[in-house]
Parts: C-alpha cells; structure tokens; sequence
C-alpha cells in the first residue's frame, strides 16, 4: 500500500478547497441559510410540525443530506474530471499506485469534505431552529456512508464526463430532483398514496428518512431499509469503479 | 548488463481499429541516451504511454529493470520519470508544491533538499513559491523536469522536451539532460530535430507507421553522414576520365558536362586540394561547383518516405 501516494492526493485535493473556500464551503452555508428563510420562516409559518415536530425543526436533516449529495458529486467529480481536462492525469496514470489507492485519494477527500461541510451546515440550522439528535452515532454514520457513496458515484460521473455540460448533466438533471423530491422538505407519508408509491423508488427517501430518523426518530421507511439500500448503492458504485479501473474506461484508452 | 528497457513484440490497437503499434521491438541500455525519431503520428508518444503506464498495451511484454510493467508496475513505473509533451500543470499550484507533490506520488518520503537541488540544477529556485500560471513556457517546461526528477527516477522519458523552445533555452535544455546522463540517468527522448538526436543522444532509433524501421549507434549514423559529394560542372563536356583521374574515383554525369568526387570530412585527408591541382593539369575546366552532404534527415525522410 504506498499511502505517501494516497496522502499526497488527499492533501492535494483539501488544499485545493482551501484555495477555494468561498465556493467549497461558504456558498453552500449562505444557500442552506437562504432554504431557512424561504422554507422555514414563509412555509413554516403555515405548517406548523410535521408528525411531532416543528416544521423549520424538520426540514434540517433533508437540507443536511440536500448539501451532503450535491456537493459529495461536485467535489468527487470535479476532483477527477480537473486533471482529466488540464492533462495532468499522466501523473497519476504513470505513478507507481494501485487503482484502489487513486480511489482512496480523491474519494476520501471529496467525502471529508463533504462531512465537514454537512456538519458546519448542521452548526449554521442550530442557529436558526433548537437541534435535538437522538442517535448521533447513527447520524454520524448515516453522513459519513452518503458522503462515501455520493463521492464514489461524483468519481464516476468525472471520469464518465468527457466535457463540462456531462459533468453537470447528472447533478443538475438526475440528482437535484430526486433530492428535492426525495423528501427534503416533506414527510412521505404526506403525500396521496399513488405519490407515495412513486416516490418509494427514489432512492434518496430512504437516505433521507434514515438520517432523519437519527435525529427525531421518525421515518418515512425502516432504518433497516434506510441502511440496506445506502449500502447497495454504495456496492453498485464500487463495483462500477472497478469496472473502470479494469478496463480503462476513458482514462487509459 | 541487461538492458534497462527491455520491449518485445509489443503491438498497441486502439478501440477504434487504428493500431498504433506493430510488433516493436527495442532494447534500452542502461546510462544511454536513446533518441527516437518518427514523423507526427508514428507512435512515439503511444510508445512512451504504454511505458509509463497511461495507455494499455494490446500484445506483447516491456520489462523495466526486468520489471513487467503490468504485473510488476509498482516497481517499474517508480524507477521512471516523465515529462510528458504538452504543457500540463496545475495552475495555481506553487513551484514546490507541485513538484512535492509529484514526489509523494511516487511513494517517496519528503526530502525537501533533494527537491531543493532539482529546482537549482534547473534554475527554478528564484520561483519555488510562485504560482505555476505566473511562468512563462520555458519554465512551465522546466518544471515538468523538475516533477519528473523529484522522485530520483533512473529513466527519464522526454516527449519531444525542445518543441517550441527557443535556441537558447534549448540548448540549457541539452546541458540539464547531460548532466542527468552523467548523474547515471538513462534517457530517453524523441524529438522533430534532427540536430538534437545528432547533439545529444548515444543511440537514434527511428519509428514510423507504428514500426520501428532503424536502431543504430549515433557514430556509426555520423560516419556513414560524414560523407560528402563534390560536384563540378564543366565548362565543356569530355567523353571520359582521363587516366591519370582514376584514382579519385569520379563519377561522370549530365552528359559529360559533370564530375562527382566523394569524400570522407571525417578523413585526414579529404584529397579536394589534389584533385583540383590534377584537373587543371589534365585541362578539364568548370565554371561551378557545389558541395552536399546526406544528412540525417535524409536518412530519415527516405526511411519515412518508403512505401
């Protein structure tokens, strides 16, 4: 294992947040703010709690897991697809590390990020609405496997790019609607049944009810189911990267 | 000793039909500084890719250090540097920290003194703390040698290192690289300039249409360039050579109005002042004459020309 490689491209990859702090983690606080406002002060005012709890109360773990998803694939996908666009991916291709550990490197940076971004974000909703969380090694958990799993899939998504409007197709087209439909702003079980029904095959519900479940113990579906579709998709991912490394999908052809 | 690259029918196919390579063979020897020549197109740098690990290779074996460069890729690919040809570099990064970072991408622990004496040798050292974006050309191209060397490498691989360089840098650029050969680095480079495999390198190899069509020892290239042709145009015809002409081995052409006379510069004697003196005794006047010299470049454009 040459984890002086994998630390190389992890630090490489923070500072490159460092370098760019304004668009990596305050923009997304001011944006989750401004969801405070909109959703919470102006909807807030008319629905007053969402099975038991306050709606402005409600909303934090969706909007926790809204920034957690998008900014995981941006800063994955951007990670990768960056020095496939400039050319200096030769060096990670001609450098003496296993697929594994390129992966380890730019994953687990994208995740850190993300992680740290979802917790400030947590931090910043305390501000505006009391925060109670009732299972925080869940809700640790929860973070840290979305953060992971969105970070393996923003990788794919950089290295299946091959310009930047690709880059921003999946993001923009696939994962925003899931997410905001996904449950962010409402409970499921709100929802006509024939709604329901549809929106049980948008996997970010399951995400998004788990995590929430960490925090108020309530749930659109079981935590089990939370966990195991989590973990599927993290497998699909994985899986695919392998596939990637294994043939040299975009990258070695 | 064995060679330090060992390539054998070693056939790269690209996914859309086009092969790249056709059934190379190639050895590199330790310490030498192997140039490969080729027209654009002849699949130098899909050679150097499939060396260093950024393409795959469709047939055939390529050993480094007697490394295979699939099975054993840790090993072989950190005994390599690339500088690879285009000006690839993360902008905003500063000098020191691209060049650290290619260092830990190799594996190697930090030694802020080696990296220290590669900016010297390169004279990069005045702008370890600038932005990479802040350089001009040449010294972007400097610190992609810089990244190569961070990691101590024993080869050196540079993909046509003087493309759309000035004479003076070039030429800076030739002294870094013997300096490196000195140091025991092998190298290997291909270049467009004839004048630079003449200049630098111990062994030219040339490659064209994916195969390699000539390896020879830059001497033994030099001595068969050493040759040259004087030609002297009469000012009348004659039918033939006189007797007392026929030691210089003279050509006659263009209907007895032209002598050809070949000569070795490389010669202690190359016999012109001798054969003038003989030609005015025996009366034979020209009006011109010219000199010309096959080069390497012809060598090479009739090897590349060939159907």
């Amino acid at each position: 294992m040459n984890f002086t490689a994998v630390r190389a491209i992890y630090k490489f990859e923070m500072a490159r947040t460092a370098r760019t702090l304004v668009q990596s983690i305050v923009s997304p606080v001011v944006s989750t703010s401004l969801y405070f406002v909109v959703f919470g002060a102006a909807i807030g005012s008319r629905i007053t709690s969402v099975e038991g709890v306050s709606y402005g109360t409600f909303i934090v773990p969706g909007l926790v897991m809204l920034s957690v998803l998008t900014q995981s694939i941006a800063n994955a996908s951007f990670g990768i697809y960056f020095p496939k666009f400039v050319g200096t991916i030769y060096e990670i291709l001609s450098a003496p590390i296993s697929y594994f550990e390129i992966v380890l490197g730019y994953v687990g940076a994208a995740a850190t990020k993300s992680i740290v971004l979802g917790l400030i974000i947590l931090a910043t909703a305390g501000l505006f609405v009391p925060l109670h969380i009732q299972h925080p090694w869940w809700m640790l958990t929860f973070l840290v496997l979305t953060a992971v799993t969105f970070s393996l899939f923003g990788f794919i998504i950089g290295i299946w790019a091959d310009g930047f409007e690709k880059l921003q197709m999946i993001p923009m087209l696939v994962v925003t609607p899931l997410t905001f439909l996904g449950g962010s702003f409402y409970s499921v079980n709100m929802l006509p049944s024939g709604w329901r029904t549809i929106t049980l095959l948008n996997p970010v519900v399951y995400l998004i009810s788990g995590f929430r479940w960490s925090f108020y113990e309530i749930s659109d579906v079981s935590v089990g189911l939370s966990v195991g579709i989590t973990l599927m998709f993290l497998a699909i991912c994985m899986v695919v990267v392998w596939w990637i490394f294994k043939t040299g999908y975009r990258l070695k052809n | 000793m064995p060679p330090i690259i060992s390539i054998s029918n070693l056939s790269k196919t690209y996914g859309s039909g086009f092969k790249a390579l056709n059934n190379v063979n190639l050895e590199i020897q330790r310490g030498e500084i192997f140039a490969l020549l080729g027209p654009n197109g002849a699949g130098k740098t899909t050679l150097i890719s499939i060396i260093c690990g950024i393409a795959r290779l469709s047939e055939g074996r390529v050993t480094v250090d007697g490394h295979d460069i699939v099975d054993g890729y840790r090993a072989a690919r950190s005994l390599i540097g690339l500088v690879p040809q285009e000006l690839h570099t993360d902008a905003f990064e500063s000098v020191w920290g691209t060049v650290s970072f290619s260092r830990g991408l190799f594996g190697k622990p930090k030694n802020p003194d080696h990296i220290e004496k590669v900016l010297k040798d390169l004279s990069l050292w005045e702008k370890k703390d600038a932005k990479i974006v802040t350089l001009s050309g040449g010294m972007k191209r400097r610190v992609m040698i810089a990244k190569a060397l961070s990691h101590e490498p024993q080869i050196l691989f540079l993909d046509e290192p003087t493309a759309g360089v000035d004479v003076e840098l070039r030429k800076g650029m030739w002294e870094v690289v013997r300096r490196l050969q000195a140091s025991g680095v092998t190298i290997i480079l291909t270049t467009h300039y004839i004048d630079e495999a003449e200049e630098m390198a111990d062994r030219v190899g040339v490659i064209n249409k994916g195969e390699i069509v000539l390896v020879e020892d830059k001497a033994n290239l030099m001595q068969k360039l050493g040759k040259k042709q004087l030609k002297l145009h009469l000012q009348g015809s004659i039918a033939t050579i006189p007797p007392d002409l026929a030691a210089y081995n003279l050509e006659l052409s263009d209907q007895g109005c032209q002598l050809t006379y070949h000569y070795d510069t490389k010669g202690e004697r190359t016999g012109i002042t001798s054969l003038l003196g003989d030609l005015r005794a025996a009366g034979i006047r020209f009006y011109d004459l010219d000199t010309t010299q096959s080069s390497l470049e012809d060598i090479f454009v009739s090897l590349v020309r060939a159907p």
